[in-house]
């Protein structure tokens, strides 16, 4: 279980409500380890910043998480978290490891604008 | 100084232990607070598993709850926060201080600290951040798991390395360390653990150069220090644990004096060369680096501050 300020997706359910509903959605996808915990909590402080995007993490160990971890950008992926960003539904880009709040600005700049 | 400029008693530079420390202590002395980060709150120690040796916890407590609580705690005296934001430009002088944002902002103090702390090292070698997710990782504990009964390399031979090389043992299948020196320099009883295990063999005075892919490969390119022979070895991933810089590149437009390793230099009040201007934590120059010498680097700080400030 995720202990973030979150919304957590638990289900396939979920995530799919939120790739279809939404035109830019990012899911971090990983554990309450060293590597996960910052970029939880960089997508909390933008999350203010960008109401246009809706933020969620997903724990890496549920059932769900399988969706990602199958996702074909993710197959060669080998460092916590992984991160997808959809847009209109498809994903537009993923992101394995640590990622900074630089980065992760570069990214929404780059995929959402 | 523009008049868009938005005043506070103390700017802080930095949201780890330091910083917050010296934020709870001017927020109660009703010094109006910004701390900036360029990330979250809790510095380091909100990527630390578990911190045992921090007084006042008889079992060891989490990181991110230690340093979530730190931040509450500063929040709670009225410590105002802008994270996630890259500083763009900044003066420091005796004349005045102030602090740009990414996204505009513009911030002026009578005082600052710097409590920046300091970041893993990268090697800053080709492939490196090409590969960081696919091949290269950095926490033993959240990606040894993807390397069960796989061929790794571990770069470095410091105490981060080797007791980081333990914790992939229990899932690997070998180990070959890539060290620059002849010695590793990771604590004794830690080093041996790791040299004596059958799975770890050690190529000594090497550096990587580059790292590629071949197929599903990792590939190091690394040089012999001595002979200055370059080899390529492969393995399924690479760990690298190099040590820490401190994060001072944002000073490199300002007088703050530096060591040669851009450590900040303070007097044992932690005021820099600069009148008004603290440093406090692991940017600061000192020998030891530890949570608790952090808070206290902080609350140095603060209390000059308090002092210069109802004076």
């Amino acid at each position: 279980m995720l202990q973030t300020n979150l919304e957590h997706i638990e289900s396939e359910e979920q995530l799919k409500e939120l790739i279809e509903n939404n035109e830019k959605a990012v899911v971090c996808c990983g554990r309450m380890g060293p590597m996960c915990i910052p970029v939880y909590d960089i997508f909390e402080i933008l999350q203010g910043n960008y109401p246009d995007i809706q933020f969620r993490d997903m724990d890496f160990d549920i059932p769900v998480a399988a969706i990602i971890k199958g996702l074909p950008e993710c197959r060669k992926f080998f460092g916590l978290p992984f991160t997808i960003y959809y847009r209109n539904g498809k994903v537009v880009k993923a992101t394995s490891s640590i990622q900074s709040a630089k980065e992760v600005k570069s990214v929404i700049n780059e995929v959402f604008t | 100084m523009g008049e868009n400029m938005r005043k506070f008693d103390v700017i802080i530079i930095g949201a780890g232990p330091a910083g917050l420390a010296a934020a709870i202590y001017t927020s109660r002395a009703a010094l109006s607070t910004l701390v900036i980060d360029e990330s979250s709150a809790g510095g380091q120690v909100k990527t630390t598993h578990q911190v045992a040796n921090y007084p006042g916890f008889v079992e060891p407590v989490a990181g991110h709850e230690l340093a979530a609580n730190m931040r509450k705690q500063a929040e709670k005296y009225g410590t105002r926060f802008k994270l996630a934001a890259d500083i763009t430009a900044l003066g420091l002088s005796d004349q005045g201080k102030w602090v740009e944002l990414d996204n505009e902002d513009k911030y002026t103090a009578e005082f600052v600290i710097i409590a920046a702390g300091s970041s893993p090292r990268l090697l800053d070698i080709p492939g490196e951040k090409d590969y960081k997710g696919s091949g290269i990782s950095y926490c033993a504990t959240c990606d040894g798991e993807f390397y069960e009964d796989k061929d790794i390399f571990v770069i470095g031979g410091g105490n981060s390395a080797m007791e980081e090389s333990l914790l992939l043992l229990q899932f690997v299948k070998s180990i070959t360390v890539i060290h620059q020196f002849d010695e590793l320099q990771a604590e004794k009883i830690t080093a041996d653990k790791v040299t004596t295990n059958p799975k770890v063999n050690i190529l000594w005075s090497h550096e990587p150069r580059a790292f590629y892919k071949k197929e599903n490969k990792m590939v190091v390119e690394a040089e012999n220090l001595k002979t200055n022979k370059r080899l390529r070895l492969e393995r399924d991933g690479i760990f690298i644990f190099v040590g820490l810089v401190p994060n001072s590149t944002f000073l490199k437009n300002v007088p703050v004096q530096l060591t040669e390793y851009g450590y900040i230099i303070t007097s044992p009040q932690m005021e820099t060369n600069i009148k008004g201007v603290y440093a406090a934590g692991d940017v600061r120059d000192k020998r030891h680096r530890q949570i608790t010498i952090a808070v206290g680097d902080g609350t140095i700080a603060a209390l000059e501050v308090i002092k210069h400030k109802l004076n």
